[in-house]
């Protein structure tokens, strides 16, 4: 699929594939539009992808860059894991959990970053920035360092120290913004118009935004070239949640796959839920919240693609729902303790919502569920301190023995 | 009160290439009449029979309107409105 211009998801306005991602028409946000892909034989497109690199590379023919500059982090093709013993322990018949910890920099983002700085330094940019709540960051520098050009990186100045030390030590200039992400993201879009550098989410967000897809494709070849029926994904901007239900209807219109849309479910913080009170409420258009959650990672007050995941969710079926600090952290310990894969918040988000969808039904019997864990629990340790505990003893045998266990282990 | 009205990249061209545009006014409401009574071809861009667009964001002093009073925040002499695209960040 040739990328054939921007267009404008309000007014359908065309724009070349350039550095801009707001119509001047109207301001509604601008998408990468194709070529259309009629009469290319599936099969054929499906050789191509089976053909390509072990990483999102080998989607290519759906992406707006052709292929990776020199030296590019390997990112995607993170495993799909059968998840039988949460399943079991939810009520659900088929359960895969899509594990993104396993990327370079250990969250999602690195997709979307992959996408946008190849993009970036095709349009010739030398310079490559974002506003960040995280693991954004963690992706802008590590990409950069791999592509030897500079980056600039804005997050809120109290982020976790995680995330920040796995910025800088990429040689990222780190810059801590005195305010929320909502801020950051305001400084940066005025920025944006004053320095000629790339940020990847602010003026290359439409190329951004595609790298999301690769996740969704991902899941599809995955399940053997197959729909799941319902999939839930953390809902921050929305960027991700939508591209996804974009991605699956690429595939179908170019009969890669067949069969209705998965039931589109988004999660976020019962601190941080722009879209899952307008879902709630029924409105098509999200008021913005100041965030006051652990999951620092979704803690968008303002979210850009909120109508649109808005949209996605009631026309799949799917819901928009939210989950509290403490059933947060008990989302990622019962992950970890049943599936081995640790979550940063954004996971345990991810999982208190799958619980709740389960427990009220919204899964049928035979029905398959996809859940997308988004980012590595190392990043956010912080979160669940209280909920580990270790037992120590003098290093004897006795005292081992003799040791009276007072807890157990989260 | 005189306030500062400082304009995005793509709104620029409509306003005689200025990126800050001094006006008169009480509201936010106030000095978008004002700027579109001095350049007209911003009214269409940045509002439609609803009134101000949906991606289009507007800010006093850094604080986003809608958690103010909407288009009826009050400015103070020497405030600063910034309009932007709602679309960024993620």
């Amino acid at each position: 699929m040739p990328p054939k211009s921007l267009k404008c998801k309000e007014c359908q306005e065309e724009y070349p594939l350039e550095a801009i991602y707001a119509c001047s028409r109207c301001f509604g946000p601008l998408e990468v539009s194709y070529e259309p892909l009629d009469g290319r034989d599936p099969a054929e497109l499906k050789r191509r992808i089976q053909a390509g690199p072990n990483t999102l590379w080998r989607y290519a023919d759906f992406l707006p860059v052709q292929r990776p500059p020199e030296g590019a982090l390997p990112t995607g093709m993170t495993p799909l894991i059968r998840a039988d013993r949460l399943g079991k322990e939810l009520g659900i018949d088929e359960l895969w959990i899509k594990s993104e910890t396993a990327n370079p920099t250990h969250s999602f983002k690195d997709r979307v970053v992959a996408v946008a700085m190849a993009r970036g330094l095709e349009l010739g940019f030398k310079t490559f920035a974002c506003a960040s709540t995280g693991n954004l960051a963690n992706a802008v520098a590590a990409h950069a360092a791999a592509a030897g050009v500079p980056a600039w990186v804005f997050i809120p100045a109290d982020l976790e120290r995680e995330k920040i030390t796995a910025t800088a030590i990429h040689g990222a200039r780190v810059i801590g913004v005195k305010g929320n992400y909502d801020q950051v993201n305001r400084m940066c879009s005025e920025l944006a118009h004053e320095r000629d550098w790339a940020f990847v989410n602010v003026n290359l967000r439409p190329y951004y935004a595609e790298g999301s897809k690769t996740l969704a494709y991902e899941i599809a070849e995955q399940l053997d070239w197959r729909l799941p029926n319902h999939l839930v994904a953390p809902v921050a901007s929305g960027s991700l949640h939508t591209r996804m239900g974009k991605a699956f209807d690429e595939w179908r219109d170019c009969g890669l796959v067949s069969g209705p849309l998965p039931a589109m479910h988004g999660a976020q913080a019962a601190g941080c839920a722009p879209v899952a009170n307008a879902f709630e409420e029924g409105a098509d258009f999200c008021r913005p919240v100041k965030p006051d959650t652990i999951a620092r990672s979704l803690a968008i007050g303002d979210p850009a693609d909120g109508p649109f995941a808005l949209e996605l969710a009631r026309r799949t079926g799917g819901a928009i729902e939210s989950a509290t600090d403490d059933e947060i952290r008990e989302g990622i310990s019962l992950l970890a303790k049943t599936t081995g894969v640790f979550t940063e918040t954004a996971g345990g988000v991810t999982i208190a919502v799958l619980k709740k969808l389960a427990e009220r039904g919204a899964f049928g019997p035979g029905e398959s569920v996809v859940a997308t864990i988004t980012g590595d629990g190392l990043k956010t340790p912080d979160a669940i301190s209280d909920l580990i505990h270790i037992d120590e003893v003098e290093p004897t045998v006795e005292a081992f023995e003799n040791l009276e266990l007072v807890g157990v282990s989260a | 009160m005189s306030v500062t009205v400082k304009l995005p990249t793509q709104l620029r061209d409509l306003a005689s290439g200025e990126a800050e545009i001094p006006v008169e006014g009480a509201t936010v409401n106030d000095c978008l009449a004002a700027l579109f009574g001095a350049h007209p071809a911003l009214k269409d861009r940045l509002t439609d029979e609803n009134g101000v667009r949906r991606f289009v964001n507007l800010y006093v002093g850094g604080e986003d309107v809608r958690f103010l009073d909407g288009v009826n925040t009050a400015v103070a002499d020497g405030a600063e409105i910034t309009v932007l695209p709602a679309v960024a960040g993620g």
